[in-house]
């Protein structure tokens, strides 16, 4: 089974309080803020990497769509256990939407396969990026593809080629079982990802990881980055966090005065 | 002149950070509080390449070097001091068995310490001392093909939990008479050899120190490690360039831990209406620690890289060694003033923290034994 797995890099998480969002371009300003591997793209990479250490002549391949310094967040894909991996790097992708990355992933995906000679049986994503959180990247893919695709999985197993998963919906756990090819995209509660060791770190040097650059990928300009984006951001506003206070008795009233006012006040509320 | 990691040694420290973070972080202080030796972590830490990381592959290591064995101690030592004694000390003998020791004794003994299934130590001291080599009493007599070796030593790290420990031990004289030692590996189980009294430590509390007891211990001959009557010279080696190495290593871990939760507190800690990360007095502490900390690092990496590089380094890690311990005190005490009476309540790090760096100056040679071996190759070389 051939599986592909996408992987975006991200702003740690736990440095959330150190990003500001640029007020002009309305844009992430991440300077400063290091990167890691959205981590729900960890889970999709170790239910890959579960699969494939079960079923004999597997392979997993992980894309990225990423400015190129996140070159190491890709390296620690291998070092977690891909055999290997694509980059698509170029100023062109910057600042794309969900639409946009999708579309490039979308054809980053053909072209992997083109060059590989193999169709992926099995892609598979974090159900959302904990920077965006839109969750709509996965499902997009697999519409640009025009395969099925199944969003909050939270288990996977693969007996014979047959896919069996659960989706977690609001209230249900849904079980559906089919073949490939499929996007899935999975939730944290899926697996617990494993450490990345020092073996793992030193084989990734010799696996092979190919950046693409749009002369490699020859995509239409207007398709891509901020111009390709339908999506345009609206006004930043700051709420209001103050606490406005109104005294509800004078000074010198008794606490049966200030209870009843009190009481006055939530009965209002309807408490 | 480059002081930059490389990207690879980067995502080391990163993936090892992530390990102390999830296994070790959470535990560390219950361990101190119970003198719990965590044991069940030497297969996860194996298998992350922490124990062998500076070990050939051919032997079950990673075939890294010095730096990145220092570079997980240290993560290890931002959280667990305690715990980073246990891997060190694992390590020194390894090293001992990897530098000196036959091909046989290298496939025996590494594959199973790299995987953390087997535990490892080195033992010299003896409760008649421990820089005083020359001092041992412990004495292994060739019989019929078998060493039998009779002695204590005491203050030794894995005393209770080791599989395999190298030990010095008087095996002859040379043409003056004087004492010649060897090193030799007994095995856990070995007839005659039983592990002592474990010791109730002030610090570095989750590693196992004790003694070991050899009353007519018998050991196959080809237990010896390197030469017979060069014992001396590899424990030497040993403890100076790996031994004291792991301690800078500790310590600089310790002086980080220090400088997070000064940072921290200080940044939470609201006096007179606002932070005490405001007030002079206090930036003036984290200042020292900061300077302290980038100093013991800097000192404890170059040591580590010139001995992957092959160069001499004792004298650097001697120096490493001595700073790194002493400027963990100092951090620790400094903390503990930041902190004032949060400082002293044990439900915050700061007192175990300055208990584990007080343990550390004694290990591998007190600051003072340091200063005489770096004033004796000053006094050489200017």
């Amino acid at each position: 089974m051939n599986i592909l797995v996408l992987v975006k890099p991200v702003p740690d998480p736990e440095k959330y309080n150190e990003i500001r969002i640029d007020s002009q371009t309305k844009r992430l300003v991440r300077e400063g803020v290091p990167t890691v591997i959205n981590p729900t793209d960890r889970n999709a990479l170790e239910a890959a990497l579960q699969i494939r250490d079960a079923m004999e002549d597997s392979t997993v391949t992980v894309l990225s769509m990423a400015p190129e310094f996140s070159r190491d967040k890709i390296v620690e894909c291998l070092a977690m256990g891909a055999d290997d991996a694509y980059l698509l790097s170029d100023r062109a992708f910057g600042g794309a939407d969900t639409y946009a990355t999708s579309y490039v992933l979308a054809e980053g995906i053909k072209k992997v396969e083109a060059e590989k000679g193999l169709m992926f049986d099995l892609i598979l994503a974090g159900n959302e990026s904990a920077d965006g959180a839109t969750a709509h990247v996965p499902v997009q893919v697999a519409e640009w593809l025009k395969i099925s695709h199944i969003s909050r999985v939270c288990s996977l197993n693969v007996e014979d080629e047959l896919i069996k998963l659960v989706k977690r919906s609001e209230d249900v756990m849904l079980s559906f079982q089919g073949e490939g090819p499929a996007v899935l995209a999975v939730t944290r509660d899926i697996n617990k990802p494993r450490f990345v060791n020092a073996m793992g770190i030193v084989k990734a040097r010799k696996k092979p990881l190919t950046i693409w650059s749009n002369e490699d990928m020859k995509l239409e300009e207007s398709r891509l980055g901020l111009e390709g984006s339908p999506t345009q951001p609206g006004e930043l506003i700051a709420p209001h966090m103050g606490r406005a206070g109104e005294p509800l008795v004078s000074g010198d009233a008794t606490a049966a005065d200030a209870a009843k006012a009190i009481l006055s006040v939530m009965r209002k509320a309807g408490v | 002149m480059n002081f930059n990691f490389t990207e690879e040694q980067e995502m080391l420290r990163a993936a090892f950070a992530e390990f102390v973070k999830e296994e070790i972080a959470p535990k560390a202080a219950k361990w101190d509080e119970d003198n719990y030796t965590p044991l069940e972590l030497m297969p996860k830490m194996g298998e992350m390449g922490i124990l062998g990381v500076f070990v050939p592959e051919q032997y079950g290591g990673v075939g890294l070097g010095h730096t990145e064995r220092v570079m997980a101690l240290e993560e290890i030592a931002r959280h667990s001091a305690g715990l980073a004694m246990m891997v060190f000390t694992h390590q020194l003998g390894m090293a001992a068995i990897l530098d000196y020791g036959t091909e046989e004794q290298k496939m025996k003994y590494l594959p199973g310490m790299c995987a953390g299934t087997e535990i490892c130590g080195l033992a010299v001291t003896e409760p008649g001392g421990g820089s005083d080599v020359a001092g041992q009493k412990t004495e292994a007599k060739l019989e019929d093909g078998q060493w039998v070796v009779n002695g204590r030593k005491c203050f030794i790290t894995n005393s209770h939990c080791g599989t395999a420990t190298v030990i010095t031990c008087k095996t002859g004289e040379d043409e003056k008479g004087r004492s010649t030692f060897s090193c030799i590996i007994l095995e856990k189980g070995t007839e005659g050899y039983s592990p002592g009294r474990e010791e109730n430590k002030l610090g570095l509390r989750g590693s196992m120190t004790g003694e070991l007891i050899m009353n007519n211990a018998k050991v196959p001959e080809e237990n010896l490690v390197g030469e017979a009557g060069m014992g001396t010279p590899i424990a030497m080696k040993e403890i100076g360039e790996v031994g004291r190495a792991s301690m800078a290593a500790i310590a600089t871990g310790i002086i980080r831990g220090c400088l997070e939760d000064a940072v921290k507190f200080s940044k939470e800690r609201i006096v007179y209406g606002k932070p005490v990360s405001k007030l002079q007095a206090i930036q003036f502490h984290i200042a020292e620690i900061r300077c302290d900390y980038e100093a013991a690092r800097l000192m404890t990496y170059r040591a580590a890289a010139l001995k992957d590089e092959g160069k001499p380094a004792a004298t650097e890690f001697s120096m490493a060694k001595y700073f790194a311990t002493e400027a963990a005190c100092r951090a620790s005490k400094r903390l503990i003033e930041i902190m004032g009476g949060y400082g002293v309540v044990n439900e915050y790090a700061a007192g175990r923290y300055h208990r584990d760096a007080l343990g550390c100056i004694s290990s591998g040679g007190t600051s003072e034994i340091q200063k005489i071996i770096v004033a004796g190759d000053t006094l050489k070389k200017y």
